[in-house]
C-alpha cells in the first residue's frame, strides 16, 4: 500500500532545553539567549526555551529566569518551558512564560528514579500545575518518557503508554509528546505503541520525541508520520547526549529531520541553511562536533 | 525478535560490503591478513553474502594490492571492471562477481573513464563469459538518487541503466545512493520507475548514510517490497565526495531495525558487532554504527 504523509509538520525545537540540559559543558546565559534568538529566525514555530527546575538538580538551567527575560520573543513563535511542579510553574509565569510542559513517564521505575515517586503520585502533583495553568489560560504540553523502552525496566507495554497518555490528555494537556527516551525503539515498536495510544488520544494531539542513540530515529519518525502524526520534536545539531549510555548520542538532529521532510515534500516552514548556521554557532560555543549528518556532509562538500 | 509486520518481506537478504566498499574507502590501508580475518569473522555471523574484494588496477584503488583467497563457506562476491580483471578473479576462485554501472554519464567518466554505453558493452563481455562458467553476476547502479557532479538524476535514467544491466544477465541490480543525498521521497519515485522494468525480487538497495537518511530510505524500499539490502559492518567506508562525512550504512543498525520489524535475516547481530569491533580496533577508528556505540557504552559488549 502506498504510504501517505501529512502535508505539514510542526517541528518542536528542544535544543535549548533538552539539548543543553544533557550536554557536558555548560554555556553562559548570553550564549543560550543568542541560540534561541538565532533559532527564532529559522522559521521554527516552537522553541523550548528552558526549565524551571531547582538548580540543585539541573545546574545547566539555573539561569532560567534570565533566559526567559533575555530572549527576543518573536510574535507567532511559542517558547514553552518545563515546570515540574507548582513552584516552578509560578516562577515560569512570573518570568513571562506563556506555555509550559510537564513530564510523565510510562515506567514506574523510571519515575521513581527520576522524581522519587510513583506515576500516580506524579500525575497528582501535575494536577496542581494543570489547575493553575487553566486559571492563567496557559496551554500545557505533556511529555511521556520511556514509550519504547526504559533503562531500568526494559520493555514497556504499549497499553501502559496509552494509559498514561490518556490520563495526561484528560487532565488537560493539549498535546502529548511520546518520548523514546533511550532510543531503543524501532519502526516495529513505534507502530505498535502508536496503534495503542491512538485509540485513546486523537492523532492530532500527538507528537513524537525520538532519540537517535541506536540510529533509528528517522525511520521511527517516518513510521509515525505514516500513521498520521504531524508534530515532531528535534534538537539543533542533535544536542544532548544520552545520560544512560555514556558517549552515545541522544536527540535526533533537527537538520536531519528537516532534510527528510523536505525530501518528502512536507511543509515545515523551516530554513535548513539558517538552522545549520545556528547549529554551527552552538557547537562552536560548546566546543563539540555536530551530531547532525546533514551538517557534517554539507560543510565538507 | 518481534512478530513480523504485515506488508513487509518476511525475509531480507543482507549483502555485506564492508570488506570491499568499506575498506576501499577507508584512509588506512589494511594488511591482507586483517582483511582475511574480517571476512572469516563475517562468515560466521549468518550473513549470506560477503563482498570480498575488487579486482581493479591497484593504481586506482591502492587498498587492493593483493589478491586475497576466497572463503568457500559463503558466497563471496568480487567486483570486476572488465574482462581482463575477470580472468584474474576466476583464477583466484571467485564464485560470484559484480559489475558497476552508473545512472550518471559524468560519474561513469570520472569513475571508470568511459561512457555508460561503453561500460555496459564491457560488462556484456564479462557477463557472457561468466554465464559460460556458470558464475552469477550482480549489477550495481551508482548515483541512483543523485550524483556528485550532475546533481539530480532522473528516475527514468536509473530505470534505463538498470534494465540494460538486467538484460545482459545480471541476476540482481543493486541501486546505490552513492552520495547519500536520497530521501524517502526520492527513493520512492526512483523505485517506482525501476520496478516498471525489473522484477522486485531482482532489486537491492545500497544506501549511504552521509545525510543520515539511510535507514529511513531502506524502510521505504522494504515497504515497497525490496528484499535485498546492502550494508557495511561498522559503517566502514567514508564518502570520497564529502571529506570526513560518513558513507555506507552500518550493518548493525540495519539489523537492529529489521529485528524490531520481525523480519528474518539469519544474521546474528552480536556476532556482527564483534566483527565490527575487531576491524575498528585494527583500523584504530571509532565505529560508525550507533547500535555498536550504544551497546559498548552501556556494557552490552565489552
Amino acid at each position: 500500500a502506498a504510504a501517505t504523509y501529512p502535508k505539514r509538520v510542526k517541528v518542536v525545537e528542544v535544543g535549548p532545553r533538552d539539548g543543553l540540559q544533557n550536554e557536558k559543558n555548560v554555556v553562559p546565559t548570553a550564549v543560550k539567549i543568542n541560540l534561541i534568538n538565532m533559532l527564532s529566525e529559522t522559521g521554527l514555530q516552537v522553541i523550548e526555551a528552558t526549565s524551571f527546575v531547582s538548580p540543585k538538580w539541573v545546574p545547566q538551567m539555573a539561569d532560567h529566569t534570565e533566559v526567559m527575560q533575555g530572549i527576543r520573543k518573536v510574535p507567532g513563535i511559542s517558547y514553552p518551558v518545563l515546570t515540574p511542579n507548582l513552584k516552578g510553574f509560578q516562577a515560569a509565569v512570573a518570568a513571562g512564560a506563556k506555555e509550559v510542559s510537564i513530564f510523565g513517564a510510562a515506567s514506574e521505575l523510571f519515575t521513581r528514579k527520576n522524581i522519587n515517586c510513583s506515576i500516580e503520585e506524579s500525575l497528582e502533583r501535575f494536577q496542581e500545575v494543570m489547575a493553575a495553568a487553566r486559571t492563567a489560560n496557559i496551554p500545557v504540553r505533556g511529555y511521556v518518557s520511556c514509550v519504547l523502552g526504559c533503562p531500568y525496566e526494559g520493555k514497556i507495554s504499549a497499553a501502559k503508554v496509552a494509559e498514561v497518555s490518556k490520563k495526561m490528555y484528560s487532565m488537560g494537556c493539549y498535546e502529548i509528546s511520546l518520548g523514546d527516551t533511550i532510543g531503543v525503539g524501532t519502526a516495529g515498536s513505534m507502530r505498535d505503541m502508536l496503534s495503542a495510544v491512538m485509540q485513546e488520544v486523537p492523532v492530532g494531539a500527538l507528537a513524537v520525541h525520538c532519540h537517535d542513540t541506536y540510529g533509528q530515529a528517522l525511520a521511527n519518525i517516518l513510521v509515525a508520520l505514516q500513521m498520521g502524526v504531524s508534530v515532531v520534536d528535534a534538537s539543533v545539531a542533535g544536542l544532548g547526549g544520552c545520560p544512560y549510555a555514556q558517549g552515545a548520542s541522544g536527540n535526533v538532529a533537527t537538520e536531519d529531520l528537516v532534510y527528510m521532510l523536505n525530501g518528502l515534500g512536507i511543509h515545515t516552514g523551516v530554513d535548513l541553511q539558517k538552522l545549520m548556521d545556528t547549529g554551527t554557532f552552538i557547537c562552536s560555543a560548546l566546543n563539540r562536533r555536530t551530531s547532525s549528518k546533514v551538517s557534517q556532509a554539507s560543510c565538507r562538500l | 525478535q518481534e512478530p513480523q509486520a504485515s506488508g513487509l518481506p518476511e525475509y531480507i537478504k543482507i549483502v555485506e560490503v564492508g570488506p570491499r566498499d568499506g575498506l576501499q574507502n577507508e584512509k588506512v590501508i589494511v594488511p591482507t591478513d586483517i582483511k582475511i580475518e574480517l571476512i572469516n569473522r563475517l562468515s560466521k555471523t549468518g550473513l549470506p553474502v560477503v563482498e570480498a574484494t575488487s579486482f581493479v588496477s591497484a593504481k586506482w584503488v591502492p587498498q587492493v594490492r593483493k589478491i586475497i583467497s576466497i572463503q568457500n563457506s559463503i558466497d563471496s562476491q568480487i567486483i570486476v571492471h572488465n574482462f581482463v580483471s575477470m580472468a584474474a578473479c576466476i583464477a583466484a576462485g571467485a564464485t560470484e562477481i559484480s559489475v558497476f554501472g552508473a545512472a550518471s554519464e559524468s560519474f561513469s567518466k570520472m569513475n571508470i573513464n568511459c561512457s555508460i554505453d561503453e561500460s555496459i558493452e564491457k560488462f556484456e563481455e564479462v557477463a557472457k563469459s561468466a554465464r559460460n562458467m556458470n558464475i552469477p553476476v550482480r549489477g550495481y547502479v551508482s548515483c541512483a538518487l543523485g550524483c556528485p557532479y550532475e546533481g539530480n538524476i532522473t528516475p527514468a535514467k536509473v530505470a534505463e541503466v538498470s534494465k540494460r544491466l538486467y538484460s545482459i544477465g545480471c541476476y540482481e541490480i543493486s541501486l546505490g545512493d552513492t552520495i547519500g543525498v536520497g530521501t524517502p521521497g526520492s527513493m520512492k519515485k526512483m523505485l517506482e520507475a525501476v520496478m516498471k522494468e525489473i522484477p522486485l525480487s531482482a532489486l537491492a538497495v545500497h544506501c549511504h548514510d552521509t545525510y543520515g537518511q539511510a535507514l529511513a530510505n531502506i524502510l521505504t524500499a522494504i515497504q515497497m517490497g525490496v528484499s535485498v539490502v546492502d550494508s557495511s559492518v561498522s559503517g566502514l567506508g567514508g564518502c570520497p565526495y564529502a571529506k570526513g562525512a560518513t558513507g555506507n550504512v552500518a550493518t548493525e543498525d540495519v539489523l537492529y531495525m529489521l529485528n524490531g520489524l520481525g523480519i528474518n535475516t539469519g544474521v546474528n547481530l552480536y556476532a556482527v558487532m564483534e566483527a565490527g569491533n575487531f576491524i575498528c580496533t585494527a583500523l584504530n577508528k571509532k565505529t560508525n554504527s550507533k547500535v555498536a556505540q550504544a551497546s559498548f557504552s552501556i556494557g552490552t559488549i565489552k
